[in-house]
């Protein structure tokens, strides 16, 4: 699958949280991110390399990804978005439902 | 033995709590996906409690994972927990032999070939669970643990849930009788009032004196009183120690009896200081030993 069915959301804007809304791509678009974080400037980057390797590892290329990070950790922004992406109806690779 | 004096729940859904559940020294973290996470939000807190598993530095805590019931949402936990190396699965409402061997083939299908075998901890809280305590016990080698969880448990009584705790009393001494029957460690029930320090205070007191061998916790404050209650005391560790030296003393000159202040020690009491011992060992409070 190249992009997803739907809209979905998954992530709070609790502390340590962060709240991902993926949205389908048109197709050949690519992975679009869009971040808002507490920590944009010393750890934007490598937030933005979590969720394009996240969505990839999954077989997406094209998906719009809405972020507000309020300071997650690796683990919890690759849990929310793939979380995001199975409501979103993507059948993902690992073996977690 | 594994130690599980404390054994606190952590929310399956709060990452923040997630992240930090191995700074508060509790014996056991619990990552729930039963009653903490609200039903919509089930599949999150599974992502989460998997990637938590795999990244997260708990420490010196064994890691548990309290999976949904049966009857709805366990099959799809254990599938996605399992394979993230968790040290045991509290099952909730086990309520016979069967519902552990129905978890324990779930569990053998999601293992990894190397894997270490999940163990379990059977949470019983219906009066029927309760009912068959001893066979859920011995239903297989993966259970090590029961766990009692009065709060369901009393609202199938239909009983009210007090802090003195009478209404559980016979409950509390049948998961304790099974659970030292069948050779497995003994739970009890939480406190479920985090700011009542002395009422928890005395209910792990009672839990102690009954014989339950650690607790259950809902807040990190709980930790430390839950700790100083199952600790074994200097008097304990010295009465051990004594009772110890007199019947390698008595081995040594021939005979098969030894007394202690004039108390005779038999073999029971032998069993005992050797527990207290080996429990101050694991806690590393032997630095005065005699």
């Amino acid at each position: 699958m190249a992009s997803i069915a739907k809209t979905a959301q998954a992530g709070t804007l609790e502390s340590s949280d962060v709240m991902i809304t993926v949205a389908p791509g048109t197709q050949g678009s690519g992975i679009i991110i869009e971040l808002e974080s507490i920590v944009l400037a010393q750890y934007g980057e490598d937030i933005k390399i979590i969720l394009e390797k996240t969505v990839k590892d999954q077989g997406i290329t094209d998906i719009y990804i809405k972020a507000v990070d309020r300071g997650a950790l690796d683990c919890t922004i690759c849990a929310r978005t793939l979380a995001a992406l199975s409501r979103a109806g993507a059948v993902l690779k690992e073996e977690i439902i | 033995m594994d130690l599980r004096r404390s054994m606190l729940f952590i929310p399956g859904n709060n990452p923040g709590m997630l992240q930090n559940g191995g700074v508060f020294g509790a014996d056991s973290v619990i990552l729930d996906l039963e009653d903490a996470v609200a039903p919509m939000e089930k599949d999150a807190a599974r992502f989460l409690v998997a990637q938590a598993l795999r990244t997260v530095d708990y420490g010196a805590s064994e890691t548990v994972v309290r999976i949904n019931p049966l009857d709805t949402f366990a099959a799809v936990d254990i599938k996605a927990i399992v394979p993230c190396c968790p040290d045991a699965i509290l099952v909730p409402k086990v309520e016979s032999a069967a519902d552990i061997h129905q978890v324990v083939a779930m569990i053998a299908a999601a293992e990894k070939p190397d894997q270490t075998p999940v163990k379990i901890i059977a949470l019983l809280e219906t009066p029927c669970g309760i009912v068959e305590a001893y066979h859920i016990a011995k239903a297989d080698p993966r259970v090590v643990a029961l766990a009692l969880g009065a709060e369901d448990y009393t609202a199938g009584l239909g009983a009210m849930r007090t802090k003195e705790g009478t209404e559980i009393f016979t409950a509390r001494t049948i998961v304790i009788n099974a659970a030292a029957a069948a050779n497995v460690q003994s739970i009890d029930t939480p406190y479920t009032d985090a700011n009542d320090e002395e009422g928890l205070l005395a209910d792990t007191q009672l839990a102690k004196r009954l014989g339950f061998k650690g607790k259950l916790s809902i807040n990190p404050r709980q930790i430390d009183v839950i700790h100083s209650v199952f600790n074994p005391s200097l008097n304990d560790i010295d009465w051990a120690q004594q009772v110890i030296h007199a019947i390698r003393k008595a081995e040594a000159e021939g005979s098969g009896v030894a007394s202690l202040n004039g108390k005779m020690v038999d073999l029971p009491i032998v069993n005992r200081a050797e527990r207290i011992l080996h429990l101050a060992e694991l806690l590393g409070l032997m630095g005065g030993e005699k």
